[in-house]
């Protein structure tokens, strides 16, 4: 019996009525990077880039050059509006290149070749105009591509995330590590930059599976077994960790990272986000809302999914969106509960209807019911189903709607159908003045 | 969809399809009396009752050297068609009409014998006597071997309705002007191989005699010729000749002027290009350069080796040699190929004549319906021959040209085109008035055409002249010159050219024709026209100055496009056709539809005090539906909510609602009837719904079935009708087939391709396949590949409607509204398929008016003032489908997705397929058992 929440086929709140399916990839997609309000680009296994228009569905330009799959994407807008600079995105592939494109002419601006392993990550700076890219050494780059400076062979796994840190630091996660580099141009205003190790944090028991920044004095780590660790920027201690995902009878406030016989995919972190106030963790198959002042999850869904959960992402409107291994996307909203005191409820009741693991998490935080805390729950407002395999990530574009791309090879647009009506109709008009053919009686 | 071609006879009652639901018989007194003549085969609409076949047909006629007239085939190739009639005398009459001197031979002045390329000529005649009357069609074939090198044939149709032949004379003239196209390319052809051949023989057999020669010369040594010597020497001087001759001969007919071919779409080599071809053809310039031309010779000149034989001097023309079939004549390919087109020809027009005038009508309004027509028409012949061909002209113009103005000008050349298709037929009416009919806006437009159709008349002058002046013709009614000009109109709405301009016109020219046959086409004798046409149409014999003629066929030519001040006019013209629609099939109501035709004429002839005009054969009339919809502007401007006078909608629905019953009833007796005639099978009215309506009648037939048999096929109606995808699940293939092909009928297209359907899927259904078809028939199987399937079934299941054709059941949403039941009532009395295909058609035609009238009402989807809030609109979006179209509950969603697919089938840019996409609700579905 699936333990997992289900919503129905009635979804008053779910507004994507309407989808458009683009064609074009022939192997599993993995990225989708957001070019600029309209404009998104994909890329994956097949080592092509597609360019889409996210209104129209559009296929803008197609990008051909690597021979072997993508391992990185990143956008580099530019950060001058005066400047009239094109946008660039940089791609990474497993042929140990590195490519820039012209996002507006669909050409190969430059590529790298110099590369001795597969580069893993790509970050830009915007501030330093500079971008990085994370292999088994890291190496910084300015937008014409010059190699500015790079570190010495870190490892052969090579760098698995980057995260850009105050004060011209950066954040690598390599293997169980996180090294902190100091980025400097040296004084006399020439292009001389160094990269400096600053300090290597050794606090997972475990490969680091996700970086974020929550905000420019927290970051947030995730590792594969499931530990949350959440960091001062700017002198890299560890504020809080969180490792207990998967049992909730442990005391929620326990530093001691606790490592149960599980198998490691049930509870490894898998993707992070955040907003000001929350870090959204996709574990396992779950997801869960751990709040920075709280210091605790506040509202979990622990099998929010049939498996594991590989993007999540938050919206504006408190709603949260999640996708998986199992093909679909799942909406959610955190709620507040006004509840009192809660009845103690059995542990280890589920139900499929979900509720279980509100009151589940309610009991969880019974404890701290004294203090008139509000209780939050996830539910699920809608899902999406469409993909016929692993959905990798998504990409909200607000009103324009969706993004999802997945192992079938597909990517689809999920629309609000009422907008999209109305916006047909206006362009009907339109067209219809267009022509002539309107002429108002007025 | 708009008409009820059914209505034509009611005094049969034929044995029903389906025996399951044979109603007892009417009691005696109520019964209608059965046509006297009602035994097996006659045709009771017959006209003249003495006719002796029992149905239309086609002879092929040749008059041969040796036997005189003789018939050759006919179309059908049944006895029992021709029945008692006597085809030898009938072949004897056609024949006996030949138009034109086929003048071959040694032209005075002229060295070698020349080739005349003879034109076609179409003349109608009759025959009361017989009571057949026919559309005859003369051509002329090239045989070396026969007198003059030519066979004169001709085909006829022959039918027993005089005003069949009358009123479809320009489509027949068309399409037998296609056959005749196509056997006279075969024959071009054989008779280049046969060219070729003799000249071969001829050849040899001059290096034989000449070596002869030259041996009887060393043998001589007497000095002086022997007898044989000389006669040997004369033998080769004419083999000479003849090889000069038929050297020339080949020349002539390989530089034949390829501009006829522009329509022969039985051309293999060559695409249809009508319009360029039309063109480049009319410059005359025969020997020039004719893109066809190479692949042509080519085509000629490979000829498979041929061992020559010797020619005996003299080969004395005997009679008992046999002369060549028309097979032999003409390739065997082309043979086959214009017994298909006469085949088609004959599938086309039979049936009563009112059946294909309304057959007519109603696809000339459907095409004129070009924002809404794709929904559930055939898509056939929408693509068949596009309306914008006939806007040519000032699409020439430069795309600059704004679309209104080009809207207006564009009747122009219509006029010219329908006056100019006839006049060319009259031999040599002069020209001049075209410059009165449109001397108005667009001069450098009507120059350019005039000019064009000026050369083409000329030429045509020119080439007739032998034939006038041969004295035995008596009429020519069109020749092939006809197609000439008409090539240009083909492409668009078959014009029919007023009547009366053409027939006042031949009337003139009438003067020889005291022969013992009555040519029908020059001078309808009184009798015989209705009074109707009595009417409308100036005898013929009353010769009217040319002035007026052209005024009189200006009159029946398309009113102008509707200004703005004509846009309520379109309206309540709109409203008229709702109506119909709304009820449709109800006797007393469908008056009101042909009425709608006339009213234009009427309209236009006011003048003359004629009034009356029987139901024409469609004219591109109402321009105002065209493409861009100046007709709308009444609409979207002055419509608001409450304006729309919703009585029509609401009030004769429920009309059609109480009276459905028995409308029905007494439409499929009517049907039943009057499908009797024609063979039991309705006669097709346009070639490429001739498969389409065997189709449409098993689907019709299907999804009557069923209706009945499934309790819940509304909420099956209504999940098509929705845009939700449908799949029928089952194990048996045929079955499956069979369910598919009775719910094709409700779905809605998405643009002009293929209905979004598919019969036999085999494989786990996609996402991909939602967007693409919204109808499917799903195998069930036991395999592990059938599991899979089932489980891609649960969990797209939110986009799909699950029928399962095995256990009965149905998995879908709820539905509530009116509309399907009306659409699909299972104790209708509807017995018949097409009748109930009809009946679908109108209630869909109805829903497409409600659909069309939302997309296009601008405030309901756009705010007033700019300041008005969204939700005012939605509010007064809901209030205009709920109470000005009176739809109710899950009907809105129907009409929803149709102004939906409107709205993308009008925005998208032409030739762009624009991405499907797929809408959808999150309704909770419900499973309906029997």
């Amino acid at each position: 019996k699936s333990s997992v929440q289900t919503i129905g086929e009635e979804q008053i709140q779910n507004p994507y009525t309407e989808l458009l399916v683009l064609k074009g990839h022939q192997d599993i997609v993995r990225f989708l990077v957001q070019i600029d309000d309209y404009r998104f680009a994909s890329a994956g296994d097949d080592g092509v880039i597609f360019l889409w228009n996210a209104q129209t569905g559009e296929k803008l330009y197609e990008l051909h050059g690597h021979t072997h799959k993508i391992t990185a994407i990143a956008p580099f807008s530019s950060s001058d509006v005066t400047e009239e600079k094109p946008d660039l995105i940089i791609t990474a592939s497993a042929d140990r290149t590195v490519i820039v494109w012209d996002c507006a002419s669909g050409r190969q601006v430059q590529k790298v070749s110099c590369f001795h392993s597969t580069v893993k990550c790509l970050t830009v700076l915007q501030r330093l105009n500079v971008w990085l890219s994370g292999g088994s050494d890291l190496c910084v780059w300015n937008r014409k591509l010059d190699l500015l400076c790079k570190t010495s062979h870190l490892t052969d796994a090579g760098i698995s995330a980057l995260v850009e840190l105050p004060k011209n630091c950066v954040a690598a996660a390599v293997g169980k590590e996180l090294i902190i580099f100091r980025l400097s141009a040296s004084n006399n205003g020439s292009e001389v930059w160094n990269i400096l190790e600053v300090k290597r944090l050794v606090d997972h028991q475990d490969n680091i599976s996700s970086l974020v920044s929550v905000n420019d004095l927290t970051f947030v780590t995730g590792s594969y077994l499931g530990e949350l660790i959440v960091w001062d920027a700017l002198d890299w201690t560890k504020q809080a960790s969180e490792c207990n995902f998967w049992d909730s009878s442990v005391h929620p406030d326990v530093q001691t990272e606790i490592k149960l016989s599980q198998s490691p995919h049930e509870s490894s972190v898998q993707h992070l986000a955040s907003d000001e106030e929350c870090v959204f963790a996709a574990v396992g198959k779950g997801i869960y809302v751990y709040n920075l002042q709280m210091k605790r999850v506040i509202a979990c869904q622990r099998t929010a999914h049939d498996s594991s959960v590989l993007h999540i992402e938050k919206l504006p409107n408190r709603q949260l969106i999640s996708c998986s291994e199992d093909g679909s996307v799942r909406i959610w909203e955190l709620r507040e509960k006004q509840q009192l005191p809660a009845e103690p409820v059995p542990t280890g009741f589920f139900n499929m209807w979900g509720f279980g693991r509100a009151n589940k998490q309610a009991n969880q935080a019974a404890k701290k019911m004294q203090e008139n805390t509000p209780v939050y729950f996830l539910e699920l407002v809608g899902d999406l189903i469409g993909h016929s395999s692993a959905v990798q990530m998504f990409l909200y574009f607000g009103e324009l709607g969706l993004a999802t791309c997945s192992a079938d090879h597909l990517i689809i647009l999920w629309k609000d159908g009422e907008r999209e009506s109305s916006l047909r109709s206006l362009t009907l008009f339109q067209k219809l003045a267009q022509n002539g053919d309107l002429q108002l009686k007025l | 969809m708009i008409s009820a071609p059914d209505v034509v006879a009611f005094t049969r009652e034929e044995e029903l399809e389906d025996d399951l639901y044979r109603e007892p018989p009417l009691p005696e007194e109520y019964s209608v009396p059965l046509f006297p003549f009602s035994g097996q085969g006659a045709n009771p609409w017959a006209k003249v009752a003495g006719s002796k076949f029992t149905r239309d047909f086609i002879l092929i006629s040749e008059f041969s050297e040796q036997v005189g007239p003789q018939p050759l085939l006919t179309i059908p190739d049944d006895a029992k068609v021709s029945g008692t009639f006597d085809l030898n005398y009938f072949s004897l009459r056609i024949m006996s009409v030949d138009y034109q001197a086929s003048f071959v031979g040694h032209p005075p002045g002229s060295a070698y014998p020349k080739l005349n390329f003879v034109e076609d000529s179409k003349v109608v005649l009759g025959d009361s006597k017989e009571g057949a009357f026919a559309y005859v069609h003369h051509l002329t074939l090239y045989d070396l071997e026969a007198r003059g090198f030519v066979r004169p044939f001709c085909m006829a149709y022959i039918s027993a309705d005089e005003h069949k032949i009358m009123q479809q004379f320009q489509e027949l003239s068309t399409e037998f002007s296609k056959a005749s196209e196509c056997l006279k390319t075969g024959n071009r052809k054989a008779f280049a191989n046969e060219l070729e051949k003799k000249l071969k023989d001829l050849d040899y057999t001059r290096t034989v005699l000449h070596n002869e020669t030259e041996q009887q010369k060393k043998a001589n040594d007497k000095g002086y010729y022997t007898t044989q010597a000389i006669e040997k020497a004369n033998e080769l001087a004419s083999v000479e000749k003849s090889i000069i001759e038929h050297q020339d001969l080949l020349r002539q007919i390989r530089s034949y002027p390829y501009r006829k071919l522009k329509d022969s779409e039985f051309h293999p080599y060559e695409p249809e290009c009508a319009l360029d071809r039309a063109d480049t053809g009319s410059d005359q310039d025969p020997t020039a350069s004719d893109p066809a031309e190479p692949g042509e010779t080519h085509l000629y000149t490979h000829v498979p080796s041929y061992t020559p034989k010797l020619i005996k001097a003299k080969s004395a023309k005997c009679f008992d040699k046999k002369l060549k079939t028309l097979e032999e004549l003409c390739d065997v390919y082309f043979f086959t190929q214009t017994l298909d087109q006469l085949h088609h020809i004959e599938r086309t027009f039979r049936g009563d004549v009112c059946y294909l005038l309304t057959e007519q009508i109603s696809r000339a309004l459907l095409k004129q319906q070009s924002v809404t027509n794709f929904l559930f028409e055939d898509v056939s012949f929408l693509d068949e021959k596009p309306p914008e061909k006939q806007y040519r002209g000032c699409q020439g113009l430069g795309q600059d040209v704004i679309d209104e103005k080009c809207s207006e000008e564009s009747l122009a050349p219509k006029v010219i085109i329908s006056l100019g298709s006839y006049k060319s037929s009259v031999e040599c009416v002069p020209i001049k008035m075209e410059q009165e009919t449109e001397d108005s806006e667009e001069p450098k437009m009507s120059e350019s055409v005039m000019s064009e159709h000026q050369e083409n008349l000329d030429y045509l002058d020119a080439d007739i002249k032998g034939s006038i002046s041969s004295g035995e013709s008596i009429e020519v009614l069109g020749t092939e010159k006809s197609g000439l000009t008409k090539s240009e109109s083909q492409a668009s709405l078959p014009v029919i050219p007023s009547p009366q301009a053409g027939r006042s016109k031949v009337g003139s020219r009438r003067t020889v024709s005291e022969d013992s046959i009555e040519v029908l086409s020059t001078c309808p004798s009184e009798s015989l026209i209705p009074e109707d046409f009595k009417a409308s149409y100036p005898s013929a014999i009353n010769e009217e100055p040319y002035a007026d003629d052209d005024e009189g066929g200006l009159r029946f030519t398309p009113r102008a496009n509707p200004g703005v001040d004509d846009g309520q006019d379109d309206i309540s013209k709109e409203e008229s056709l709702v109506q119909v629609d709304a009820a449709c099939c109800i006797g007393k109501e469908s008056p009101n539809f042909l009425e709608a035709l006339p009213e234009l004429g009427q309209k236009a002839c006011e003048e003359d005090g004629v009034v009356r005009i029987p139901p024409q054969p469609y004219r591109p009339a109402e321009q105002g539906l065209r493409g861009g919809f100046p007709s709308h502007q009444g609409l979207s401007g002055g419509l608001l909510p409450g304006e729309l006078d919703s009585r029509y909608l609401t009030g004769s629905r429920e009309v059609s609602k109480s009276s459905l019953d028995e409308c029905s009833d007494s439409t499929s007796h009517i049907s039943s009837a009057a499908s009797t005639c024609s063979d039991r099978t309705p006669s097709p009215a346009h070639p490429a719904c001739a498969a389409g309506e065997r189709h449409r009648k098993r689907a019709g037939q299907n999804a009557l079935r069923f209706i009945r048999q499934y309790p819940f096929a509304h909420p099956a109606i209504y999940s098509l009708l929705s845009g939700r995808t449908l799949v029928v699940l089952g194990e048996d293939e045929a079955m499956v087939k069979r369910l598919v092909t009775a719910l094709s009928i409700f779905v809605p297209n998405c643009g002009a391709y293929a209905k979004p359907v598919k019969h036999w899927v085999t494989s786990a259904l996609h996402l991909v396949d939602f967007q693409k078809w919204k109808l499917i028939g799903l195998q069930r199987a036991v395999s592990p590949a059938g599991v899979t399937v089932l489980h891609a079934l649960s969990r797209y299941s939110r986009y799909l409607s699950i029928l399962d054709a095995d256990s009965k059941t149905l998995r879908c949403p709820l539905y509530k509204g009116t509309v399907v039941a009306r659409l699909a009532d299972h104790r209708t009395q509807i017995k018949r398929g097409s009748t109930y295909y009809m009946h679908v058609q109108s209630i869909l035609t109805q829903l497409c008016s409600k659909a069309f009238l939302f997309t296009f009402c601008h405030h309901l989807h756009l705010p007033i003032s700019e300041r008005e809030p969204e939700e005012s609109v939605v509010n007064r979006r809901m209030n205009f489908l709920k109470h000005q179209l009176g739809l109710a509950n899950e009907d809105i969603k129907i009409v929803q997705y149709l102004a939906e697919l409107l709205k993308l089938h009008y925005i998208q840019e032409p030739g762009q397929g624009g991405n499907p996409l797929l809408r959808f609700d999150y309704v909770p579905s419900f499973l309906y058992k029997i």
